[in-house]
This record gives C-alpha cells, structure tokens and sequence, in this order.
C-alpha cells in the first residue's frame, strides 16, 4: 500500500495514502476534536461535510486553516493541530455555534449524551463572546408520535441528513433556508407525521444534540404503575436485553436479561414478561404463511405472491406503505411481535389473569422508535383501547431504573412471569439482522419436510452486510432467501423485485443497520460498528445457550393454540394476529 | 446595400428606457421616408455608457447619441439619415467643457478603453448568427479543431496567460490541462453565468450583446479537455440573456457549428442551459455544480476539485462567461498578441461596473494595469456632484474598499489582493465623502448574511454576529472591546470558512477597519457619524440666530425634547432626543443642525 | 438555414456576409481611410446628390477603396451643389462642387488614387462637429 510521511504537532506519522489529517492524527495519539464528522464503517458510509470548522488545523504556509476530517494526508505534509491560531479559531467556532444554541442544558433530553456539550467542556468554553440579546435561530417545534424535532438545537452538522437519505433513502430530512435561519426539516418544514419519515429513529441515533430525539413515555408508566385499579404488564423486546447494560456501565455486548426482569419487577409491574414470546408466535403465523404460499406456488398456483416479506419491523412497514404501495399484498399480514404481545395478552390473559381489557395497561420496552408509532395504529385498537399503551425505548427503561431508584448492577437475576414469559432462542434472534428468516427457517423446515433438524445455526444467513442472499435446502426443494437492513438496501431489493431481477421465496427487512440492536432506541452508539457487533454477538451466544431454540416447540406457544387460538392461520388467528397493509403515498 | 445603420442598444437597461419603442418608431420614420433601402435599423447589445441610455448610434459617421427617446427617432430620421445633419441636444456633452461630442472615440469614456471581451457588443445584432460570422465568428473554432490538438490549444491558452475573470484568476489554462487529463467516458463544460455581485451586469451584458462568443468558445474549451456537452449555468433573473442564448444556440444548431461531427470534424459538441434560482453562493463552482444537479445550492470542500469529480462526478471544467468572451480572441490574433497586454502576471482586459457616486456609470473595459485614478476620473468622469472622493469598493460584497492612496496603483489580479481588495467580478462602486464606512461595510455584509447558504458555522453565525455588532456600533452602542472582537471575527472568518464567499466576507470589514478606523473610533467612542448616514448618531441642534421661535418643531417632537418660549430661539434637550428628524423635516427657516 | 459543412463553407459565408458589416468595420477606424462625405440638405437634395451618393458608393465598391461615404448636411455652397468633401488619411479636406455622377468617378479615379485636382474645387471654411 501506498504511504505519506507527514508530521502532527512534531510527531511523525506514515499512513496510506488518502488518509485524512484526522484519522492520522488519531493514530498518533492526537484527538483533534470534530463535532460534524461521522463515520459509519459497517455502512461504508463516512460523513465529512467538512461544515462544523471544528476539526480546523493549521498547515503553515497555506492562506487558510483546512478541516482534519475532509483533507487528506500528502507528502511532507506539517501540520500543527494546537497553534495559537488553530486554537483560537477552534475556540471562536464553537463560541459561535453555542452562541445560537439554547443554554437548558440542565433539563435537555440530551444532557450528558451531548457532543457540543462535551466540546464545550474539552475545550474549556467559560463564556461566550457576543453581543448582547444577541439573536437565535428559533423554529417551530415538531413533535410526532416517535420523535421529537427542536431545531434550536441543531449544529447543521447534517449527520441525519445523511442517515435519512443516503442509508435510509427515506428523504424526511434535508437542509432547508439560508444563512442564519439554516436548518433540517422536512420539505416545506411540514411536520414529520405529514413527511415521508418512518419513525425509524436513526436520526436520533446520530443526532450529536439534542436537535432530534424521542417521545419520552416515562411519567405516562409511572403513572400507570402507581394505579391502583389498573394492571400493569410489561414485555421486553430481544433486543433490548442486549444493550441496556452499556446504560450502566457494563461493556457492550453484556447480556442482562436477568437483571432486566428484576428490575421490571422492582419497578412494580404486575406481570414482567417477553416479547421473545410474541417472537415465536409470528413464527408460528408467519412461517405457515410462507410455507401456505411456498405451497400453493410449488403446486403451480399463479396468483400467490412470491417472495414473502417479513413485517415485523414497524418502519420498514412504513416505508412501504409510503414508497411501494402497489405492493402491499406482498409483506407477510403477520403483525409484529409487540402487537401480537399486546392482542394475547388483552385478550387471552385478560381471561386467564380475570383483568378486564380497560384496566389492563401493556407496556412495551422496546430498541426503537417506530414502536411508538404502530402501537397507535387505529387497526392495533378495540374500541380505541390500543392493544399496547406505550412503547419505552431501552434509555426510556434504563431512566425508569435510575427513578425508581434500583441499583441496577446489584439485583439478582430473576426469570420471566408465565405464561407469555417462555421463549425459545429462536425468539430472541429477531434482535438482530437475520434473525427472523433464521428462526422462520428453522420451523418452516420442520413443518414442511416432516424431518427433525440437526444443525440449527444457519451462518449463512448472519453477518453485517447490507443484502445477504442464501439458499436452504429444504430436503430437495431450494428456498431462496433474501435479507437486508438499513432501508436504503431494503429499497435495492424493493426495486429489483419489482423489476423481475430476483427470484426469492423469502425475504427479511429490518431497517436499522444491524436489526433491532442497532435501533433509535437503544443506548445511543452514534454509529459504532464495535458496539454493534458486541451486541449482535451477545444475543447468538445466548440463543446458543437456550435450552429450546425452535419456536414451535415453546409448550407455552403448543400451550397458547391448544387453549385458544387453534392453529396457525385460524380465523381467531386471523382477528387477533393478522393486520392489512394501507397505501401512504407521500411527497 | 445599406449606406447607413443606426445601431441601437438592445441590453437590458435600455430596453428598460424604452429602446424596442425606438426601434419602431426609427423604422417607421424610414418607411415614412423612403429610406428603407438606405438605412438599416439594428439592435445591439449593450454600448456600456448605461449613464446616458438609450444609446442610438448611427453609422458610419460615429454618431453616438445619448438618452433617446422614442419621439426623438422622427427627429434623426429626418434630420441625420435624410439630410445629414447631427442633431446636437441628443449628443454627449463633456461635463467639462460643455463641448458637444458626436464621436465616441472621442468620449473620454471610451477613450482608456479596450474592448476584447465586449468587442461585439453595441456592434452586432445579437440575434444574428451571420453578424458575428461576419466579424470572424467561429473562425478560432474552425482553426483550433481543424488544424490544432487539445494540447497545442491548450498551450496558447496558457501562453495567452488569460486568468479567470470571476474571481480568483485562477489561470484558464492550466484549469483546462487539468480537466483534460482526467479521462471518462463523460466529460462538461460549464459557463458560470450566475452572476450575482451588486451592481455587476458584465456578464449579462455579454451574454445579450455577444452571445455567440460565449458558444464558440465553449466549444473551443470542450475540444481542448474532451467534452461533448456544454452547459451555462445562468439566472432566471437574466430573462433577454436567456431569450438570446438560445437564439444563437438554435442558429448554431442550424448552421451545424453546434452538434455532431462539426465542420466536418470528429468533434461534436453540444450544448443546453440551467438555470439558477439567483443564489449568490452558487457562484462558487461546486455549489453551482450541485444546484445543476438539482441538489441544494451549496459549495462542498475541495479536493476534489470538478476537474476530477464534477457535474453528475464528472470531470466539468467551469469557467465564467467573460473569461470565455476572450477565448476566441486568443486564438484569432494570437496568444502573443493578447499577453502584450496588461501586466506582468494580469494579461489582457477586465470588464468592471462602475457605479456609485460617479458621472459615468456604466461598463467598461480596460487593460490590465490601469490605474484607479484612471479610471475614476478619466473614464468615470470623476466624482458626482464635485464632491471629494473616499473609497472605491471593489470586487462586490467579497472586495474590500480602496482609498485615495491607492488611486495610482496600476491594477491588477495581484496588487488588489495586496491592497486588501480583490478584483472580483469586477463591481467597482465609488464613494464620496457622504458616504459613511461602518454603514458601508454593514451594506454588504448585510447581503452576505443573507447570501450565506448556512452550511458552515464561522458563515452561518460569524457573519450574522459581525453584523449584530455593525448594527450595535451604528446604534452608538458599541465599545472598544466591540472592535477587537469584530476583528477577531473577521479573522477567523476568513480563516475557516468554507468556500470563497466565507473566506472573503469579512474584506469590506477588514478593510474599513484598517482605512478607515477613524470613523469606527468615532462611531464608537464620540458615538458621532461624521457622514450623516447613521441617523441614530446624528445630532440635532438649533441654530439661534435662524430659530424664529415659531415653536412648529416643539409641537412636532414626539418626545418632547424640544423646548423654548414663543418667538424665542428653542433648544434640543439632547438626553431626550430619538434623532428621528422631524424637528429638521419640519422646521421652514433652517434652522436645525444636523451634525 | 444550409449547414456550414466545412472550414472553407465558412470562410465563404464570411465573405458572404462581411459586406453588411463592412460599414460598421470602417467606422470603428475613420482616419485610416478617405472619408467622403456628400452634402445632403435640400438644396444638396434637390440638385441631384442623392443620385451622386449612390454612385460613390458603388464606385469605391467596385474599385475595392478603402474608404467610407456618408451625408452631411448644408455646407454653405448651396450655389455649387451637389457638393462633396473628400478627405484622405492625413490631408486636409478638399470640397469638390457641381458634382455629377461623371464628376464623382472622376473625383474617385483622378483624386483619390492618384492625388490630381481637379476642377471646382472650393475653399474650406468650416468645422464640423
């Protein structure tokens, strides 16, 4: 590989070539600070608009200071990150920015978790040099049911302008006014709810302020809980349970499943049970789908619509309802494992527990913005009482935690409630890309070749890159698998189906890179691709361990049709755990 | 044959003064007198002198007549074309000597003149090929893909030493050996017509006087760097502009010199227009590229540079549309010929807007080298009014502003850059002593606040302070401590920005602040405004000698600050005072004091 | 419109459409050529210049003269016209009267390419604005 010499602040460095000053110096031991930089390596997306000034260093003999972040490394090169004029350009830049940033730090969803704030303290920042009253740039506030926009406190650093369109080619987001008045929005500034944003919540995940973040549900469970007359039960996401930890300083990748349920408890939910639960069902639904279709296609029917899409990922299924409503036949109806959760338990435990319907109150703990949306869908509510009352993200549990005044790493581990508490390892790989076609896989394969499977990991269908394809042989008859995360891959697929260019049985779409683990809701990683994996790894490893890691073999699921539901695909089934699909056409 | 021909501006100012009303009324006091076979009506593009339009010029006895109005065409008809006798009210008088002055050649407006660039203009009929065919048109297009390689055209460009006329100067040159280099199976070439300086219309005026220059040098550059496709970025503002590009476009088309294989060559070219929404920052070259893309109009950091990734990451070399009117030219007479001219790193011509407080405004171009003073007062006509001159502002709101000490330095892209200015587009406004410099210097970052696409912070929110603090010194608010931290300001604007129109926004500052910091000291210190302009500064008293106690002033005063007995002289409490100024509008003996 | 095919099609349109430039080429640089200027008031009209014109015109076209002809008004002779004054680069104007159209080939033939006086030539006693 081709290399440059140059020298940082005196320190010799050699780096291939094409390297930024930025990345240089970081090898060197040197953190020049940057603030509109982002780098998502696992999305081979590097943001580098070069517009913060914050990285600014000097090169002498050049007219002007050059950003680290966006200029490359060159031969000879002498660069001086700390010289009096770099550091007080430095200093005058975020001057200025926190000139038109609101000063609540105290009370912002941020705090703590702020880069600006952080840079501030870096750099020593004790006052601000402008004039008095000096103005701000002030927007009207934008709140939807997933997320919050307060563009007051936007940097125009643009990192969620490049999640919305370049990963998610959702297109919410982009910069819009000039000048001072700069700012994200939507186009026109519409509102969100009226935009073509899925609620997928990874703008919030890169957000650096607290420009743009989530519907905080907190006081709306505190209330619940400290109702006497309504019973409050609680289910936790797969994915969720691999990342709530790093919120209390365990490394990431720490498996807290145990401590979670204790802590729910703690908090005082009547029933603390698993969306894992929920997981395996939508297998049981979702895999006789795909099998009913596989059927019906390899039996020559030419209406059956091929290939099947999963729909548990609620802004995945915005999206589509938003960009591809020509082919709202093609997701699979099975409803998501959170709202399968929410229909059983206000119906089915309802009955078993002898709650009524209105005092029950379901809460769900979840890695993701969009859960807040679908748990509002009018078609997820009987008689407007919704199925699941509010959707909490993992920071949202982990605050619930600090108020209730647990000491998260001292609890001991405890186990689910039952029913709806038992869960298979097949459940819990929905936390991460892949997992859904994986834990399909391994029943449809059962049920549709009458054989006991012997190897249940499918490799193959794991891993972080963007489209995966894989072929399982299901004794003889080859299904082609298809598997993509981020939207923006999802709408590669979308096209080339939609073009004839593929020939899948199955595909699996999740929109967060990675899956859940990577969702708008979890611990904020702004793009780590180490944290990522970590987790990933964390929920394989704990399937591994599982005891059952086949959905349909979970007795509380054999349990739950036996006593209620029948089988798969019923007409019970159908009125409590299928959905239809609505076309969203936005601009 | 036409013995005569009254050419007559057809650029945008005139028209505004109705010059197309003077075309038809001069064709029909033709008709009417049987001269139809005699002489000929045309319309030109823009003769520059837009202090005295419309211009009617008839040839070929030079008359240069001056603001004509649509009834003085009976007039010429009858008096010039049939009997030929001037008609002398309409001819230019010299201010000086109150001399009629029928040549042009003899103005000392065009006198200091040297027109390559805008060498068709007022002297063609835009809207026909034939005319500039005529005057060698597409010659040097013909000659380079006849009998030249892109590299031998390339050379005479950089022999030409010509330098980008938008700006910075970069050489054209050596801009087009770049672009070459980079192959792809797509290549651009763009003209920057998005023309946006207050007071520059050089580009327009090109554009709607000579358009076809425009297209053969286009074609010239996508010979030399391997494109096939060309593209003018221009206005929407700019509607004759657009209107006679596509004229010359279509006829091109027509005759062949624009599409495939032309003159029979294997060069094809091709070109279209897109048009800008009139953002000044998209005329920084990749902010441009990317409003063509249909993305947001903002500048990105360079490298890379659109010679390497450009329009759709296409190589695109872009250059301005004067830089392209003096292509042609290099090729017809000669590199050697062009480099003769101007100074030693400044070859050829500049086309500057004059405007301001000067007699003649309008466009002018001039060799390289020239002095201020030069052009100030010998073709500008000096100041306006017989006041005392003060600054000249060049380079538009990016410039900075010029004193009298700089009156004798010979001009060019270096020694404005050395004396703290730039060359620019080449907006050139003249101040005099009426003029306030602190309330200069918040005109025209009052323009870049709004200018500034936002997408860098030191732009975004420095230039919005400065002007905060412009605002507050203009208020009399301002402090000692106010001018340090404007000047940091500027610095590390200028340091940090972005792209050119961050790094050199803070230029009317830095230069007021380093000619003229006298009149900041007052400002912020006497909290007084010398030159009147800052109406919170002013200072109202009352004449006693001249008060007749009439007490209209007192009773006018919303505050109250104005005191005194009946037919006794009053008095302006000055603690009280909001230096609204009714007192003074009110007053009918003169007696109120403005300071 | 034809297509301009080749370099040579080009040159050719050029000299094709040079004529109705040339007129406008000529003024631009005056005092390298002979100037001539017809007289062209009432009486100038009424005596036949109008007639006299044109054939100066067509005269310094077809010999190929390097020089530009254009209409004055009233010079004073109104007993001489039609009157025309010729000026040639770096010589005084020289007013020629009772021109006719023999007369004016003439004045083009003898005077202008070769510098003879010829008959009725009138005192200057005027300038010009």
């Amino acid at each position: 590989m081709e290399t440059v010499k140059l020298t940082i602040d005196n320190k010799h460095v050699e780096v291939p070539k094409g390297t930024t000053i930025l990345q240089a110096a970081h090898q060197a031991g040197i953190n020049i600070p940057s603030l509109c930089y982002m780098n998502l390596p696992h999305l081979a997306q590097e943001h580098k608009p070069g517009s913060c000034r914050v990285c600014v260093v000097e090169i002498p003999g050049r007219k002007n200071l050059v950003p680290a972040c966006a200029t490359p490394c060159t031969d000879g090169l002498v660069v001086l990150s700390h010289s009096l004029r770099a550091i007080n350009a430095r200093r005058t830049v975020v001057e200025l920015l926190l000139s038109d940033h609101p000063k609540d730090c105290l009370i912002c969803p941020s705090s703590g978790n702020c880069e600006l704030q952080k840079l501030s303290i870096t750099m020593g920042i004790r006052e601000i040099n402008s004039v008095e009253n000096a103005a701000m740039s002030t927007y009207r506030k934008d709140a939807s049911p997933a997320l919050m926009r307060n563009m007051d406190k936007c940097v125009m650093c643009r990192s969620c302008e490049t999640v919305c369109n370049e990963i998610q080619t959702v297109g919410a987001l982009s910069a819009v006014n000039r000048g001072f008045m700069a700012v994200v929005a939507p186009a026109f500034e519409q509102d969100l709810t009226d935009s073509p944003c899925t609620f997928c919540g990874q703008c919030v995940a890169v957000c650096p302020t607290g420009a743009l973040t989530a519907v905080d549900n907190t006081f709306h469970v505190i209330r619940a809980l400290a109702d006497p007359n309504k019973f409050v039960v609680v289910q936790t996401a797969p994915a969720v349970r691999a990342a709530l930890g790093e919120e209390f300083g365990y490394q990431p990748g720490t498996s807290v499943t145990g401590k979670m349920a204790a802590a729910l408890r703690a908090l005082g939910f009547d029933k603390v049970f698993d969306t894992d639960f929920a997981a395996d069902l939508t297998i049981m639904e979702e895999g006789a789908e795909l099998l009913d279709r596989i059927s019906r296609h390899l039996n020559g029917d030419k209406n059956v619509r091929l290939p099947i899409l999963t729909s548990c990922c609620p802004a995945w299924v915005n999206f589509f309802e938003t960009n591809y409503p020509d082919m709202l036949d093609v997701p699979s109806t099975a409803r998501s494992p959170q709202q399968m959760f929410g229909s059983i338990a206000k119906t089915y435990m309802a009955q078993k527990l002898g709650v009524k319907r209105e005092d029950m109150v379901v809460v769900s703990v979840m890695p993701c913005l969009a859960k807040k949306f679908e748990c509002q869908r009018d078609e997820f509510k009987v008689d407007g009482n919704p199925d699941v009352d509010y959707a909490i993200t993992t920071r949202e549990l982990a605050h619930l935690i600090k108020i209730g005044n647990i000491d998260f790493k001292s609890l001991k581990d405890e186990d689910f409630d039952r029913p709806m508490g038992e869960s298979t390892g097949a459940g819990l790989i929905f936390g991460v890309t892949g997992g859904v076609i994986e834990a399909a896989t391994r029943t449809a394969y059962e049920l549709f070749t009458g054989k006991k499977l012997e190897k249940v990991d499918f490799h193959e269908l794991r891993g972080m890159e963007g489209i995966r394809t894989a072929t399982v042989n299901f004794d003889g008859t080859y299904i082609h698998i298809g598997i993509a995360h981020t939207l923006g891959n999802a709408r590669k697929l979308l096209d080339g189906i939609r073009k004839g260019m593929y020939n899948f049985h199955a595909i699996e779409i999740m929109a967060c890179p990675g899956g859940c683990i990577g969702g708008g809701g979890q611990p904020l990683h702004r793009g780590n691709s180490i944290v990522l994996k970590a987790r990933m790894d964390a929920i394989y490893k704990e399937d591994f361990n599982k005891p059952i890691r086949k959905s349909h073999e979970n007795p509380e699921i054999i349990q739950l049709y036996e006593e209620f539901l029948g089988k798969p695909l019923s007409e019970k089934s159908h009125h409590l755990l299928h959905t239809h699909y609505f076309s969203h056409p936005k601009q | 044959m036409y013995k005569m021909q009254l050419l007559v501006c057809g650029g945008t100012g005139c028209r505004a003064s109705a010059s197309a009303t003077i075309v038809e009324k001069l064709n029909e006091s033709l008709k009417a007198h049987g001269l139809t076979e005699d002489a000929q009506v045309v319309t030109t593009g823009c003769f520059g002198f837009c202090e005295k339009g419309p211009i009617v010029k008839v040839i070929p006895d030079n008359t240069f007549y001056t603001q004509v109005r649509p009834e003085d065409a009976e007039e010429i008809v009858a008096e010039h074309i049939l009997k030929g006798r001037k008609v002398a009210r309409l001819l230019y008088e010299n201010p000086e000597t109150q001399e009629h002055v029928s040549d042009s050649r003899h103005m000392g407006f065009y006198q200091k003149q040297m027109r390559i660039a805008l060498r068709n203009c007022g002297v063609i009929d835009p809207e026909n090929i034939d005319e500039y065919i005529a005057r060698e048109g597409y010659s040097a297009l013909a000659q380079v893909i006849s009998d030249l390689t892109p590299e031998q055209a390339i050379d005479m460009v950089k022999q030409s030493g010509l330098r980008g006329r938008g700006g910075a100067g970069f050489p054209t040159g050596l801009k087009w050996e770049i672009t070459s280099k980079f192959s792809s199976d797509q290549k651009y070439v763009v003209c920057n017509a998005d023309e946006g300086d207050p007071g520059a219309f050089m580009d327009r005026s090109i554009l709607e006087g000579d358009p076809n220059t425009i297209i053969e040098a286009m074609a010239i550059c996508g010979y030399c760097i391997g494109a096939s496709k060309g593209l003018v970025y221009i206005r929407a503002e700019y509607p004759l502009a657009i209107k006679r590009l596509q004229i010359a476009i279509n006829q091109a088309r027509e005759y062949g010199l624009l599409g495939d294989k032309i003159l029979g060559t294997n060069f094809s070219f091709d070109m279209e227009l897109r048009y800008g929404a009139g953002a000044f920052v998209c005329g920084e070259e990749t902010a441009l590229i990317a409003s063509m893309e249909g993305k947001r109009g903002e500048p990105r950091f360079k490298p890379p540079f659109p010679a390497e990734d450009g329009y759709l990451h296409k190589p695109t070399n872009v250059n301005n549309v004067e830089t392209f009117a003096n292509v042609p030219v290099i090729f017809l007479k000669g590199p050697e010929w062009f480099s003769s001219i101007g100074t030693e790193k400044s070859k050829g011509t500049k086309v500057f807007a004059l405007a301001g407080k000067i007699n003649n405004v309008g466009l002018i171009e001039v060799p390289m080298g020239i002095t201020l003073r030069e052009i100030i007062y010998e073709i500008g006509g000096g100041i306006k009014n017989g006041k005392k001159f003060k600054a000249v502002q060049t380079g538009g709101p990016s410039g900075g502003c010029l004193t009298e000490k700089h009156l004798d330095t010979a001009i060019d892209f270096d020694s404005l850059v050395a004396a703290g200015s730039m060359m620019g587009s080449g907006g050139m406004i003249v101040m005099d002593e009426d003029d306030c410099m602190v309330s200069i210097a918040k005109f025209y970052l009052e323009f870049i606040v709004e200018e500034s696409c936002g997408k860098c912070t030191p732009c975004r929110v420095g230039n919005k302070r400065m002007l905060e603090i412009l605002e507050k010194i203009c208020q009399g608010k301002g402090n000692m401590e106010d001018l340090d931290h404007l000047r940091n300001l500027a610095y590390v604007i200028k340091d940090t920005s972005l792209c050119g129109l961050g790094q050199t926004s803070p230029n009317p500052i830095l230069s007021t602040l380093e000619n003229f910091n006298d009149e900041y000291i007052a400002h912020v210190k006497d909290k007084r405004c010398y030159a009147k302009q800052c109406k919170a500064l002013a200072r109202y008293t009352i004449i006693p000698e001249v008060c007749t106690g009439c007490t209209v002033c007192a009773r006018n005063c919303p505050v109250e600050a104005i005191t005194g007995e009946r037919r006794q002289p009053h008095f302006i409490n000055q603690d009280i005072c909001i230096h609204c100024g009714v007192c003074y509008t009110k007053c009918k003996f003169n007696a109120i004091l403005v300071q | 419109m034809t297509k301009i095919k080749s370099l040579d099609d080009l040159r050719q349109k050029k000299q094709q459409l040079e004529q109705n430039m040339e007129i406008r080429e000529k003024s631009d640089h005056p005092e390298s050529l002979v100037q001539i200027k017809v007289a062209m008031a009432t009486c100038g009209i009424a005596s036949g210049a109008r007639t006299v014109m044109n054939a100066l015109v067509e005269k310094i076209k077809k010999e190929n003269i390097a020089a530009v002809v254009t209409q004055t008004g009233c010079m004073g002779y109104c007993y001489a016209e039609p009157t025309v004054e010729v000026k040639k680069p770096g010589q005084d104007p020289v007013v020629f009267s009772y021109v006719d159209v023999k007369k004016a080939e003439e004045i083009v033939d003898k005077y202008i390419r070769n510098n003879e006086l010829l008959d009725g030539i009138l005192p200057a006693n005027y300038q010009t604005i």
